[in-house]
C-alpha cells in the first residue's frame, strides 16, 4: 500500500488532523477515488487544486501516473512558474 | 492639422514625408514608413529602444520630432546591414547569443555603431557606460558587452 | 527513448549555432507585439483609474461616442458579468470573476491604474482626446498599500465577500486575508530546545515590475460571423484565447491566435490584459482594434509581482546542524486574491535537510494592481529572508556560510519539507562547484578609501514544471525540416527544439527551420513559463522527430524491399542494418522525401503529451560588493551564478538564463520598488524613477553550469529559467553584511537606506 502524506493544511477541512494515511490504488486516478471515498470532497480539492508527488516526482494533472505499492506520494498545492 | 513636409535621407535613400506637429521620428519612421525595427520601449528616452543614428549622432527617436528630421541623414537598425552582408556587430550579436527576446536588440546595435564609428577601440567600462542608455531586461548585458567587444576587435583587424 | 549516459555521442545538442530567428531581429524585420498592422485597423486605449480605491458612481460615455473618428467606446458593461470560478491560472489559483474585474472595473476600480473604460478610434490621438471626454464620478474609498497594514483588523476591506480561508472556524467578517497556508514537518516548537544559536529576524521585500522592455500590444480582428484573429506578443497563444474565450463568452474555437515575437515576460505576459478589451471594442467597432500599452501604463495596469514581509527564526547546534525553523510569509496580491503564497513557502527551505520545520503565510490583497507570476514566483522573497538568516547563523557560528550550507545540504532522499522525498538533485554539485570556483578562490581585494567591500553567497530552489505541451516535425519536399513548436519563445527556445531534433534525425542543425505554431497550426500547449519549455515541449518535438525518424526507416525499407527492422538510421541517413538487410546505398532524407507520395504521402510526426517529472533546479550565486560610505551606493564587482541545469541543450541560451536571472535579482536587491503616494498612487510609473540595472551598474556574470541529468526528459533537461532569480537578493545582503556589518533586512537597498542603516550603526 501507497504512502500518502500531506505536508500542508489545504486538507484539514478533509481530513482534519490527520496527514498520513496507507492507500492500496495504481494509479493517480485510483488514488483520487479511494481518498475521495474515505475523505467526502478531498478528490475534487486533489483533482482541482493540488499536484501529486510519486516518489519524489511531482505529476500535475494526471490521472494515468502509476503509483507502486511501496510508493511514496505527497499531496501538494499545484504549482505553476513565471 | 497641417502637415509639414519633410525630406531626409534615410538608410541612404532620399525620402520625403508629411508630419503633424506632435509626431515623433519614432511614429514617423514606425507608422509612416513601416520601419519598425526601432522600437518603443518607454516613449519618454529611458530606455534606448528607439535609438537611431541622426547625421551619424546617436539619438532616441522617441524624444526627437519628425518635422525636425528636415536636411538630416538618419541610420535606422533597417539600414545596418550592407545589403544582406551582416554588419560585423549584427554577426557578432548571433554568434555570442547577446539576444534573447531581441526587443532591445535595434537600439543596442545602433547605440554600439555610435560607439565604434567614434571609438573603435573601446574598453570594456567605456562600452558598458556608452550603452547605459539602452535597457535589456533578459540578458544582463553580459554578451552584449561581450559581443560589442569581439565586434570591435574584428573591425581593427585583430 | 532517451539520449543519456556516456557512452551517448551527441552532435548537436551541447554545441552552440546561431539561432534560426536570429538574423531577423538583428536586422530590426521580426514582428513583435506592436509591430504588426492589418488593413483597415483602428486604435484603442484604456481609460484608467486615478484612484487607489473608489466605488464607481457613474460612467458617462456619451461626449466620447460623439467624437468624430471614435468607433467604439465600452465600460465592463460591454463584456458578460462572469461568475465567480475558480481556476488555476498563470502562477497558481484565481478566479475567471476576478480576471474579468482586473481586465475592466466594474462597480468598483481597485488600484491607480484600473482600467474603467475603452475607447476605439481612428487614430490613437483621437482614442486619447475620447477618453478624456469620458465622465466618471467616483466616491473615493480609504486606500491600503502595505500588506502588513492591510491584515489589520480596522484596515480598508477590498472585497465585501473575501473571508480567509485555512482558518478554523470559517470566518463572518469579511477580510484582506484571501488565505492562510501552512507547511509543517516534524516539531519546530520544541526542537528549538536542541539549538546552541538562534537567530531571528523580520525582513522585507518591495514589489517589482518584471519590467520586460517590451510593452504589452495586440491587433484584434471580430469578424461578423463571430470569429475572431488575434495578433499579440504574450507568453502563450492557448492561454490568450482560453482566457479571452472565457472572459467573452466566446467558443474557444471562434479564436484563433497568432503569436508575435515576444519582446520579455518573465511571468508578466502569463495573463491578458488589452486582448480582452480589444476583443469587446473590435465586435463593438466592426473593425480590427490595435492597442498598445505605454510605458506608464505596463507599470500601472499590469504585474508587477508580490512584495512581502517575512519573519524567520532558526536554531542550530554549535557544529552547524540546523535543527528547528520556522517562517512566517505575507505576501500581497494585488487587488485580486492569488499571490504565490504556495511556492513562497514550499521553497525557501527547499535546499536544506530538516526535520522540523513550520512555515506558514497569507496572501493578502491591498490596493495595487493584481500581481502577475515573475520568475520563481514567491520564491526570491521568502528565500531572501531564510537565506539571510542562515548566513547571520553562519557568522554566529563563526563558520563559513558556504560550509554551513554544505552541513545542511539536501540530497538524493532528502525529505522536502513541503512533502516529497527529492531525487536527482544536484544542489550539493553546486555548492562544491562554488567552493572550487575561482570566484570563492580569490582575494576579495582592498577596497578604495571611504569604500567597503564584502563578499557573500546565497543558494536558491524552483520545482520546474512539466505539463501539456505539443510539438511537430515535418519533412518537406526537399528533405528539409520543418519543426513547429506551440510554444511562444521568448529566450532562444526555438534554437533547442530544432536542436533536438536535429539530433534525433542526425542532421546539421542548419537544415531544421524551427517557428512557433498558431492555435490552429499546432496542438494545444501550456504557457511559455515555470521553465517547462525545453523540458516539455522539447520533449514532444523530440518524440515526434523519433517518429519521423522511425518512418523514415520504413519508408527507406519499402523502397529497397525489405522488412522496416533491417534499416538503421544513421546520421541523417537511411542504411540496411548489417550484412543481411542486403546492398544498398544509404538514402538521405531528401531521396525519401522525393519518394515519399510513392511509399505513402507526406512524412510527419506529431507529439501532444502531458510532461510528467520535471527535475528541480538549484542555483547558487557568489556576489562582490563595494560600499561608498558617503553616498551609500553599491556597486556589484564580480558575480558567479552556478546552477544545475541538467543538460545544457544550447549553453550559451543557458548561460543567458542564469545571467539576466541574476541582474534582475540585483535589480531586486539594490534599486526596484514601487513607490505610492500618501494618496495611493503609484509615483515612479517609468523607467527614469523606476530604475532597472543598466550596463554600466555590473561587472560580467559568470556563469558555472553544472549537469546533474533529469533521467525523465530524453537529453537531461531540467528547466534553468527561474532559480536563478531566487538566490540573489540574498547574496547582495550577505556581501552588503560582510562589507558593512550591516544587515540589511529589507529590500531595495538603495543608496539612501544603506546611508542610513550605516548611520544607525555608527550612532
Ligand atoms: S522608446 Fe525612446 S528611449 Fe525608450
Ligand atoms: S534581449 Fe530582451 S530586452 Fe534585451
Amino acid at each position: 500500500m501507497a504512502r500518502v502524506t500531506v505536508a500542508s493544511q489545504m486538507c484539514r477541512p478533509f481530513m482534519g488532523t490527520v496527514t498520513e494515511v496507507e492507500i492500496d490504488a495504481s494509479n493517480v486516478r485510483a488514488l483520487i477515488r479511494e481518498l475521495d471515498r474515505r475523505y467526502p470532497g478531498l478528490g475534487n480539492q486533489v483533482e482541482e487544486s493540488m499536484a501529486v508527488a510519486i516518489d519524489g516526482v511531482i505529476c500535475q494533472d494526471t490521472y494515468l501516473e502509476p503509483i507502486n505499492p511501496d510508493s511514496e506520494v505527497c499531496l501538494i498545492p499545484k504549482i505553476a512558474g513565471g | 492639422m497641417a502637415k509639414t513636409h519633410v525630406t531626409a535621407t534615410i538608410n541612404g535613400e532620399e525620402t520625403e514625408f508629411l508630419c503633424d506637429g506632435q509626431q515623433t521620428m519614432l511614429d514617423v519612421l514606425r507608422d509612416e514608413m513601416g520601419l519598425t525595427g526601432s522600437k518603443e520601449g518607454c516613449g519618454s528616452g529611458d530606455c534606448g529602444a528607439c535609438s537611431i543614428l541622426v547625421d551619424g549622432r546617436l539619438v532616441c527617436s522617441c524624444l526627437m520630432f519628425g518635422a525636425e528630421a528636415e536636411g538630416t541623414d538618419i541610420m535606422t537598425i533597417e539600414g545596418m546591414a550592407d545589403g544582406d552582408k551582416l554588419h560585423p556587430l549584427q554577426q557578432k550579436f548571433l554568434e555570442h547569443a547577446a539576444l534573447q527576446c531581441g526587443f532591445c536588440t535595434p537600439g543596442v546595435l545602433v547605440a554600439s555603431k555610435a560607439l565604434l564609428d567614434k571609438n573603435p577601440n573601446p574598453t570594456e567600462e567605456e562600452a558598458r557606460y556608452w550603452l547605459a542608455g539602452n535597457l535589456c531586461r533578459c540578458t544582463g548585458y553580459d554578451k552584449i558587452i561581450e559581443a560589442v567587444m569581439d565586434a570591435a576587435a574584428e573591425m581593427r583587424g585583430e | 527513448m532517451n539520449y543519456l549516459g556516456k557512452d551517448v555521442e551527441l552532435k548537436v545538442v551541447g554545441t552552440r549555432p546561431i539561432r534560426p530567428d536570429g538574423v531577423e531581429k538583428v536586422i530590426g524585420r521580426a514582428a513583435f507585439g506592436a509591430d504588426f498592422r492589418v488593413a483597415g485597423m483602428i486604435h484603442g486605449k484604456v481609460l484608467r483609474s486615478p484612484h487607489a480605491h473608489a466605488r464607481i458612481k457613474s460612467i458617462d460615455t456619451s461626449k466620447a461616442e460623439a467624437l468624430k473618428g471614435v468607433r467604439a467606446v465600452i465600460t465592463a458593461n460591454d463584456l458578460p458579468n462572469i461568475p465567480s470560478e475558480e481556476a488555476f491560472v498563470g502562477e497558481g489559483p484565481a478566479n475567471f470573476r476576478d480576471m474579468s474585474l482586473n481586465t475592466i472595473a466594474r462597480d468598483k476600480v481597485l488600484y491607480d491604474g484600473h482600467a474603467v473604460a475603452a475607447v476605439a478610434a481612428t487614430s490613437p490621438s483621437i482614442a486619447e482626446e475620447a477618453l478624456r471626454l469620458i465622465d466618471v464620478e467616483y466616491e473615493v474609498l480609504p486606500n491600503v498599500i502595505d500588506v502588513e497594514e492591510a491584515m489589520k483588523p480596522d484596515a480598508p476591506i477590498l472585497h465585501d465577500d473575501l473571508f480567509t480561508q485555512g482558518v478554523d472556524p470559517k470566518p463572518t467578517k469579511a477580510s484582506n486575508i484571501a488565505k492562510r497556508m501552512e507547511f509543517k514537518l516534524g516539531d519546530s516548537a520544541s526542537a528549538f530546545s536542541k539549538a546552541d544559536v538562534i537567530v531571528e529576524r523580520k525582513y522585507k521585500t518591495a514589489p517589482v515590475h518584471q519590467a520586460y522592455i517590451e510593452p504589452h500590444a495586440c491587433v484584434v480582428s471580430y469578424g461578423a460571423d463571430g470569429q475572431a484573429q488575434i495578433w499579440c506578443s504574450s507568453q502563450g497563444q492557448f492561454m490568450v484565447r482560453a482566457y479571452c474565450a472565457k472572459l467573452l463568452g466566446m467558443d474557444i474555437a471562434d479564436i484563433r491566435v497568432f503569436p508575435l515575437e515576444i519582446g520579455g515576460g518573465f511571468g508578466g505576459k502569463t495573463l491578458v490584459y488589452l486582448e480582452p478589451l480589444a476583443l469587446a471594442l473590435s465586435r463593438k467597432s466592426g473593425k480590427p482594434v490595435k492597442m498598445t500599452m505605454s510605458r506608464e501604463e505596463v507599470f500601472r495596469g499590469s504585474g508587477p509581482t508580490s512584495g512581502g514581509a517575512i519573519n524567520v527564526k532558526i536554531g542550530a547546534t554549535k557544529n552547524g546542524r540546523i535543527v528547528a525553523a520556522e517562517c512566517e510569509v505575507m505576501l500581497q496580491a494585488g487587488a485580486f486574491p492569488g499571490s504565490p503564497i504556495g511556492p513562497a513557502l514550499m521553497t525557501p527551505f527547499a535546499m536544506y535537510d530538516l526535520s522540523d520545520v513550520t512555515i506558514w503565510g497569507y496572501d493578502v490583497v491591498s490596493n495595487r494592481p493584481k500581481v502577475a507570476a515573475y520568475r520563481a514566483p514567491g520564491a526570491p522573497v521568502s528565500t531572501f529572508a531564510t537565506e539571510s538568516a542562515v548566513d547571520e547563523l553562519a557568522k554566529q557560528l563563526d563558520m563559513d556560510p558556504l560550509e554551513l550550507r554544505l552541513i545542511n545540504a539536501a540530497k538524493d532522499g532528502t525529505k522536502a519539507v513541503y512533502g516529497p522525498t527529492l531525487k536527482d538533485i544536484g544542489f550539493v554539485e553546486t555548492l562544491e562547484a562554488a567552493k572550487s570556483s575561482s570566484h570563492w578562490n580569490s582575494p576579495l581585494g582592498d577596497a578604495a578609501p571611504g569604500k567597503r567591500r564584502g563578499r557573500g553567497m546565497a543558494s536558491g530552489f524552483w520545482f520546474n514544471i512539466g505539463g501539456e505541451s505539443s510539438g511537430a516535425t515535418y519533412v518537406n519536399e526537399d528533405g528539409t525540416i520543418t519543426v513547429v513548436s506551440g510554444n511562444p519563445d521568448i529566450g532562444g527556445s526555438r534554437a533547442s527544439m530544432g536542436m533536438m531534433a536535429a539530433e534525433v534525425l542526425g542532421m546539421d542543425v542548419k537544415d531544421v527551420r524551427t517557428v512557433v505554431g498558431d492555435t490552429t497550426s499546432v496542438g494545444f500547449s501550456f504557457l511559455t513559463g515555470g521553465s517547462r519549455v525545453t523540458f516539455a515541449t522539447g520533449m514532444a518535438v523530440t518524440q515526434s522527430a523519433e517518429m519521423v525518424r522511425d518512418e523514415l526507416c520504413k519508408r527507406a525499407a519499402l523502397l529497397w524491399e525489405i522488412p522496416a527492422e533491417a534499416v538503421e538510421w544513421k546520421d541523417g541517413k537511411a542504411y540496411p542494418a548489417g550484412e543481411n538487410a542486403g546492398k544498398f546505398d544509404p538514402l538521405t532524407i531528401a531521396d525519401i522525401a522525393g519518394k515519399s507520395a510513392r511509399t505513402g504521402g507526406p512524412i510527419t510526426g506529431k507529439a501532444s503529451i502531458n510532461a510528467q517529472g520535471a527535475g528541480p533546479g538549484y542555483a547558487t550565486h557568489i556576489c562582490d560588493l563595494e560600499v561608498d560610505e558617503e553616498t551609500g551606493h553599491t556597486t556589484v564587482l564580480r558575480y558567479t551564478a552556478i546552477q544545475d541545469v541538467g543538460k545544457a541543450i544550447h549553453p550559451s541560451y543557458v548561460e543567458g538564463q542564469l545571467q539576466g536571472g541574476a541582474v534582475q535579482g540585483i535589480g531586486w536587491a539594490l534599486n526596484e520598488e514601487y513607490v505610492y503616494t500618501k494618496d495611493g498612487r503609484l509615483d515612479n510609473a517609468g523607467f527614469l524613477d523606476y530604475r532597472i540595472p543598466v550596463a554600466s551598474d555590473l561587472p560580467m556574470i559568470e556563469t558555472i553550469l553544472v549537469e546533474v541529468p533529469n533521467p525523465r526528459h530524453p537529453f537531461g533537461v531540467k528547466g534553468v529559467g527561474e532559480p536563478p532569480i531566487v538566490p540573489p537578493m540574498a547574496a547582495v545582503a550577505n556581501a552588503m553584511e560582510n562589507a558593512t556589518g550591516v544587515r540589511m533586512s529589507s529590500l531595495p537597498m538603495s543608496p539612501p537606506r544603506v546611508r542610513a542603516a550605516l548611520d544607525a550603526s555608527e550612532g
